[in-house]
């Protein structure tokens, strides 16, 4: 009987599986992504947006339902006081960060990829006869689709980063909106200059580059985008482990 | 064993815990008694690392927790009835604690069984009451069949029949030779288990003692048919006779035992023979008086 790597991720994994919320959230990623898809392949033509395009559209709002499943699961921790009985079991406190992001990201990944097909299967099969549609063997299809999958799974766990810095559901919720849905809004507020020269870096511009078939003015080639995004995940995460290693739990 | 050495714990400008040492003795059931706000609580989170002490150092079986390669195996805590998920089950709370040493399957319904819980144990916790969340974190807390048990106020809000279970589960473990650490701001329900008192107030050591010695004896009360004739017998240097009573006397200086010896030799029949001992309630308010934190006006 000793602490091993493996078994913090089981222990994670068993944390994560054991809370019917973690299933509603990552349900409700699903059917927004799925939902939005249908919607706007159905009834939506226009900005030379493709199909691959019009699938994803639900993307941006399930982005942030895979972020609240991770900022609640990295914030629950300290929100029932569950974080004392964690840390009494694992002392050296990190190897919980990492196995929490672990967890939370691959079953994002694995779902929400899942959730990208079949949001390109409904929006095909419902597409509007104004938009051409697109197979998956055509140009870009895979990368949209896969790329979505990778960046809502890297938005679970900024959400688990957030949760685990902040240690308030509410706080890393509102940190989390923020970040994906306002922040860009004010970028367009600046000088022209300004706004065109950050906007395709800010974190959900560059997270979504990866998905788009049909790029944007300016913004950045598919996986710069998603590994701009991801330096933002990572710079989040060096952060939360460092409050966590230095603070008093 | 639990080594705390010199520790002090600084909250901004106020000091929580100052320059506290004493050592938890395997073997034996260690009470941690203070008022409330006496730093008892941050002394046992400075025990398993989840506070860091402002300077001085805290041993686990000799050496700090957070280097064990099974943490769960050295000490079991519970220091907070209900620090748990609510929408989680209690089983499923257990188990994910269980998972990060490979502790088997078998082992968490153990100790469920163990704590009472074995019939709600795929309830939430967050519709048990209070005793049923300190039994779930006394269960968590035997987990890793630890070497050391240590539990914050472990006895609240159970019902008699759970204190008495807490008394008897403690009592075994440290008849087992593990070290048994209870903290309680209630004199009079840690005198019933320990063997070893460590009273703190304001963060400060106020005594590190055995119940025994803590407990000073006061006298005898004697109630007999003969006052006189007894006076008589037990009179000697030293001994203090006062009539508290027609038939009642109240004597000092000699033990109970010689005393009943004594009327036996000459036939004077005795209806009462009770060695009067200051309660430990008492000299524990004595000893906290200065110390205590929150004060009711009065």
């Amino acid at each position: 009987m000793k602490i091993t790597a493996g078994g913090v991720v089981a222990a994670e994994w068993t944390k994560f599986s054991s809370l019917r919320s973690t299933w509603v959230t990552t349900g409700i990623s699903v059917v927004l992504l799925i939902a939005f898809g249908a919607i706007a392949s159905a009834s939506f033509a226009g900005d030379n947006l493709s199909a691959v395009d019009l699938a994803l559209s639900g993307s941006t709002l399930a982005a942030l339902a895979v972020g609240v499943l991770g900022a609640l699961l990295g914030a629950s921790e300290y929100t029932t006081g569950m974080i004392r009985a964690t840390l009494a079991a694992v002392p050296r406190r990190l190897p919980v960060l990492w196995s929490k992001s672990l967890v939370a990201g691959l079953v994002a990944v694995v779902v929400m990829t899942a959730g990208a097909f079949a949001a390109f299967a409904v929006g095909s099969a419902v597409l509007n006869d104004k938009v051409g549609s697109l197979a998956l063997g055509d140009d870009g299809v895979l990368r949209a689709l896969f790329g979505a999958g990778i960046y809502l799974g890297l938005v679970a766990v900024l959400g688990v980063a957030l949760g685990m810095l902040v240690r308030s559901s509410a706080g890393a919720i509102a940190i989390l909106a923020g970040l994906l849905l306002i922040v860009p809004g004010l970028a367009a507020l600046l000088p022209n200059a300004v706004s065109e020269a950050i906007t395709p870096y800010l974190p959900s511009n560059a997270g979504s580059a990866v998905m788009a078939l049909t790029q944007s003015e300016g913004a950045l080639a598919p996986w710069t985008g998603l590994a701009v995004f991801a330096g933002y995940v990572i710079v989040t995460l060096v952060a939360a482990a460092y409050r966590l290693k230095k603070t008093d739990a | 064993m639990i080594q705390v050495r010199e520790v002090t714990k600084r909250y901004g400008a106020k000091t929580v815990v100052d320059h506290l040492s004493f050592t938890a003795q395997p073997g034996q059931v260690t009470g941690f008694l203070g008022p409330n706000g006496a730093g008892k609580s941050t002394t046992m989170r400075m025990v398993v690392g989840l506070d860091a002490p402002s300077s001085g150092d805290v041993l686990v079986n000799g050496k700090p927790y957070a280097s064990s390669p099974a943490p769960l195996r050295e000490i079991g805590v519970l220091l907070e009835a209900k620090a748990v998920h609510p929408g989680r089950t209690a089983v499923s709370h257990l188990l994910a604690m269980a998972r990060t040493h490979g502790i088997p399957r078998s082992r968490v319904d153990e100790v469920l069984g163990l704590a009472g819980l074995s019939a709600v144990a795929h309830k939430r916790v967050g519709a048990f009451s209070l005793g049923m969340g300190q039994r779930l974190g006394i269960a968590a807390a035997l987990l890793g069949d630890p070497a050391v048990v240590m539990l914050d106020e472990p006895v609240n809000g159970l019902d008699p029949e759970g204190v008495l279970w807490v008394r008897n589960l403690l009592a075994g473990l440290a008849a087992e030779g593990r070290t048994v650490m209870l903290s309680s701001h209630l004199m009079t329900e840690v005198a019933l288990i320990a063997d070893h008192l460590v009273i703190v107030g304001r963060g400060k050591l106020l005594a590190d003692t055995s119940v025994a010695d803590f407990v000073t004896s006061e006298g005898v009360r004697v109630v007999t048919a003969a006052p006189d004739a007894l006076r008589a017998v037990i009179a000697a240097a030293g001994v203090t006779v006062t009539s508290t009573g027609a038939e009642e006397l109240f004597v000092t200086g000699i033990t109970a035992r010689e005393i009943g010896l004594a009327a036996a030799t000459r036939g004077i029949p005795l209806f009462e023979l009770t060695p009067q001992n200051t309660s430990l309630e008492e000299a524990f308010m004595n000893l906290t008086h200065d110390a205590v934190e929150y004060e009711a006006a009065r």
